[in-house]
């Protein structure tokens, strides 16, 4: 049995000034499985990854390769590369100004030369194996962020690792692709190659994974093999909480959209992004678009915002028509959004929590008024006892907190300029269930407290869940509108493939 | 069978490279500009000696901006590199004239001909450039200080140590600037004189030194390991450093390189004016950050090509020649030109880039 263990690491104790991120956790990876890492936000899991990589030295613990017994220390990514350890990581971590089959081989050529003709040929050669869409010379910046992460991967199978880290790998996958990356991780399995597999989407976990691993709160709660733990446990296992508080969200009588008031209407809206489209949403509706990724609907939204520059259309609030062209427009007409990009767009890292909840009020209230401090800290305060979000304090800089709570932390942002009209664009996406939930909750609270909200989610199940009403989309256009009774996991994957058209 | 030839075809098709892309605008511009001098002005502009004369004055302006174009690509910067080429000048100088006093005791006690100067020289001129780039270097790589202030300390210390020195202007003695000034002589590219008689075109050795150089860099970003390591530190450092590379090592190199290689244009300046002078080569690194840029690097990191900084150089010195032969010969004139020029590449490149990608992005 020992012969199978590829890696074994034994009481990693990792602790940043204020948390403890890891206490004496134990982790086992057999050889040519699929081990799934698992665990809410803030549980553990990047932090033990990077200790595996080398990114984070551990205060205690040790690392053992090849079912030895000899400790192994790893200092850096390119210690970790050496020892067989791949990682292909949430964020691409990839040089976009490079090509693709440098981004494949750089870094870990043996030798002071590069010889491209040899690279690019290993490289068209890999590619075509996996089955991936880019072409070796191409400059990795101009492939989509899929076929990015793709070749991030290309390039940990090509190292002939014993041990591949997949970090979240398919949150900005879409089904296809995901199923493309299963086959994959399958084949790589049956190489005898290890796998820990990193995500949040359960069900993704129970179609390839052969084991688990839960953490909570930097401690090891315990591994399993798959099938013996049924999907409600690891949730349970997961959160620490009984299932009863997770129980699903219940469908909410919702009255009818007819003799509300309109909030927001659009009449063939355009924006450089996307194509004139019709929009409207009542108030206290949670209305939602859907659709495959990059079917255009964070695209519609951005046109909603005035995030991307609009190129036509006419946009009336409560009846009355008004101008849209940019964000500052949409948030004095009372439109909040919080957008895809986390990252990118949203929080501001090296600010502190305070100053990133007050920002979007700030912005509206002129930069010539700044709030006085303690007006910022009581925002501050109440927003964060509201939503609960985990913070040392409030002063803590907002890069430092967990995926979910950074997410509460815009989402506190929006609802301190109380909002009429509030846009969510992938609000859950990489964040543990137990946030999730609560999320789902808040948006169906606040939409009976009189808010419009739109919210997009690559969940199938959870805009079913939230939402009144669906937009479908397919290339850019809405090709369906679902309410009330169809609103069907059925019907809408049918209305995406485009088997079934309005009015038909 | 099938497959080179699809491979051959995906060959062909594949797009060009922003990297290219800059490079290719760079030429064309510089050519657009010679040919229009050509047939504006004529006269000085018709003799190939007119394109020797620039590659002469300026094959130090060459040198360092290799170097500026190697830190760029890192997504880093040095300007202090004009400090040190004035720096050398001034050391190699006073160890030629034989007014450098501990180097005299030095040349006295091993007994050496004046000849062996020259060689002290260049020594001095790599230890300096070596020095400047190992302190530089180490700094900014490995203590993380900002590159901008560091080297910002590194000029005024250079053009400080040039006034502790000397603080009159010196000059190298004739017998040895006969040695140091030799010119190829280059026939078939000659042009008569106003007696008629054929004058070859001359280029100084310097000007060798410096093609070699750009040859030698050319080599090292294209064909090099480190080289490609500069370009994934620029374009993404994390990302480099996920990919395995070594980020410290990498920039400490580039600033290395770049510091040797200012050492050795500050030989070629003495070799081309054999006079230390506290002003030389004022504002030679904003000159060679221009001529980086109007080559296609960014200052952003990331993308940058040697070849064009080479016709960087040369369109911006064309650019000055323009304005001296068109009669504006108040030196403000070059200024305000370049000025505008620089202005007019920036908003270029921007603009080509951004359709570009955006262009990507919708199709």
């Amino acid at each position: 049995m020992e012969n199978d263990i590829v890696l074994t690491m034994r009481g990693i104790c990792k602790s940043f000034p204020n948390v403890k991120a890891l206490d004496h956790v134990d982790f086992t990876l057999r050889k040519g499985k699929i081990h799934a890492l698992m665990g809410e936000n803030g549980a553990g899991k990047s932090t033990l990854i990077k200790v595996l990589t080398g990114v984070y030295s551990m205060d205690e613990g040790e690392i053992c390769i090849d079912g030895t017994d000899h400790p192994i220390s790893i200092r850096s990514p390119q210690e970790a590369q050496n020892y067989g350890i791949s990682t292909v990581y949430q964020e691409i971590t990839l040089c976009p100004n490079l090509t693709v089959a440098e981004n494949m081989f750089i870094g870990r050529t043996p030798g002071k030369t590069v010889d491209w003709k040899a690279m690019e040929k290993r490289a068209g050669e890999q590619l075509e194996n996996l089955g991936i869409p880019a072409r070796p010379r191409q400059q990795l910046g101009s492939c989509s962020l899929a076929v990015q992460q793709m070749v991030a991967i290309a390039r940990a199978v090509d190292t002939d690792c014993k041990v591949l880290i997949l970090d979240e790998p398919t949150s900005s996958l879409d089904d296809t692709e995901v199923a493309m990356l299963f086959r994959l991780m399958r084949e790589l399995r049956s190489r005898g190659v290890g796998i820990i597999f990193v995500t949040h989407f359960l069900e993704q976990v129970y179609e390839v994974s052969d084991q688990i691993t839960v953490l909570r709160n930097g401690e090891l709660v315990g591994e399993y093999e798959v099938k013996d733990l049924p999907q409600v446990e690891l949730v349970a296992k997961m959160i620490g909480k009984d299932l009863e508080e997770l129980a699903v969200i219940k469908k909410q009588e919702r009255t009818d959209e007819a003799g509300k008031e309109i909030l927001y209407q659009a009449e063939g809206l355009s924006s450089t992004e996307t194509r004139p489209f019709d929009f409207h949403i009542a108030k206290g509706e949670v209305n939602g678009f859907t659709g495959l990724l990059g079917s255009g609907r964070s695209e519609s939204v951005r046109a909603i915002f005035g995030a991307d520059q609009v190129t036509g259309g006419k946009v009336a609030m409560k009846g009355k028509s008004v101008k849209i062209n940019k964000p500052l427009d949409a948030m004095r007409n009372g439109i909040g959004y919080l957008p895809e990009d986390r990252k990118g767009d949203g929080i501001i890292a090296d600010l502190s929590v305070r100053d990133n909840i007050i920002l979007a009020l700030q912005v509206i209230q002129g930069m010539g008024h700044p709030f006085s401090r303690a007006q910022a800290e009581e925002f501050a305060e109440e927003y964060i006892k509201a939503l609960e979000i985990k913070t040392a304090s409030m002063e803590t800089p907002v890069g430092s907190l967990s995926g979910g709570n950074q997410q509460k932390v815009i989402l506190a942002r929006w609802l301190l300029t109380h909002p009429d009209y509030l846009i969510l664009d992938e609000p859950t996406r990489g964040i543990d269930v137990g946030t999730k939930t609560e999320i789902q909750k808040l948006v169906l609270r606040l939409a009976e407290e009189g808010m419009s909200i739109t919210f997009i989610s690559s969940e199938i199940e959870e805009m079913l869940r939230t939402c009144s009403r669906l937009i479908v989309m397919r290339d850019r256009n809405i090709v369906g509108e679902l309410k009330g009774e169809e609103l069907t996991q059925d019907c809408v994957m049918r209305t995406i493939a485009g088997d079934r058209r309005e009015g038909n | 069978m099938k497959a080179p030839e699809k491979n051959l075809s995906q060959r062909r098709r594949e797009p060009i490279t922003d990297t290219q892309l800059l490079l290719t605008i760079t030429i064309c511009i510089f050519v657009f500009m010679y040919v229009m001098a050509m047939v504006v002005w004529g006269g000085g502009f018709l003799k190939p000696q007119m394109l020797f004369d620039l590659l002469n004055d300026n094959a130090f302006l060459i040198i360092i901006s290799c170097g500026l174009t190697i830190v760029m690509i890192t997504g880093s910067i040095d300007i202090s590199v004009g400090g040190v080429t004035a720096l050398v000048a001034m050391t190699g100088v006073m160890i030629l004239n034989g007014s450098l006093r501990p180097f005299n005791r030095i040349e006295a006690a091993l007994g050496l001909s004046e000849g062996s100067r020259i060689v002290f020289a260049l020594l001095a001129a790599l230890l300096i450039g070596l020095a400047y780039g190992l302190v530089q270097g180490y700094l900014i790589a490995y203590l993380e200080i900002q590159p901008f202030i560091i080297t910002l300390a590194g000029m005024f210390f250079a053009r400080g140590m040039i006034t502790i020195i000397s603080v009159d202007p010196q000059k190298a003695p004739q017998s040895l600037m006969n040695i140091l000034q030799t010119r190829i002589d280059i026939p078939f590219l000659g042009s008569p004189n106003k007696k008629g008689v054929m004058i070859p075109a001359r280029m100084e050795i310097g000007v060798v030194i410096a093609l070699i150089i750009v040859v030698l860099v050319f080599i090292l970003l294209r064909r090099m390991q480190l080289g490609r390591h500069f370009y994934a530190v620029g374009g993404n450092r994390q990302s480099a450093l996920m990919l395995g590379v070594n980020v410290r090592r990498t920039r400490f190199m580039a600033h290395l390189i770049c510091g040797i290689l200012a050492g050795i244009a500050g030989f070629v300046f003495m070799m081309h004016t054999g006079a230390g002078n506290a002003t030389n080569a004022t504002a030679a690194e904003m000159n060679a950050i221009a001529s980086s840029i109007i080559g296609g690097t960014l200052l952003t990191g990331g993308v940058g090509n040697v070849v064009g900084t080479l016709f960087g150089v040369l369109t911006l010195s064309t650019i000055k020649s323009i304005v001296t032969t068109s009669g504006l010969r108040d030196p403000w004139w070059q200024s305000i030109t370049t000025g505008a020029m620089l202005c007019f590449f920036i908003l270029l490149q921007s603009v080509v880039l951004m359709r570009r990608h955006t262009g990507n992005k919708k199709s």
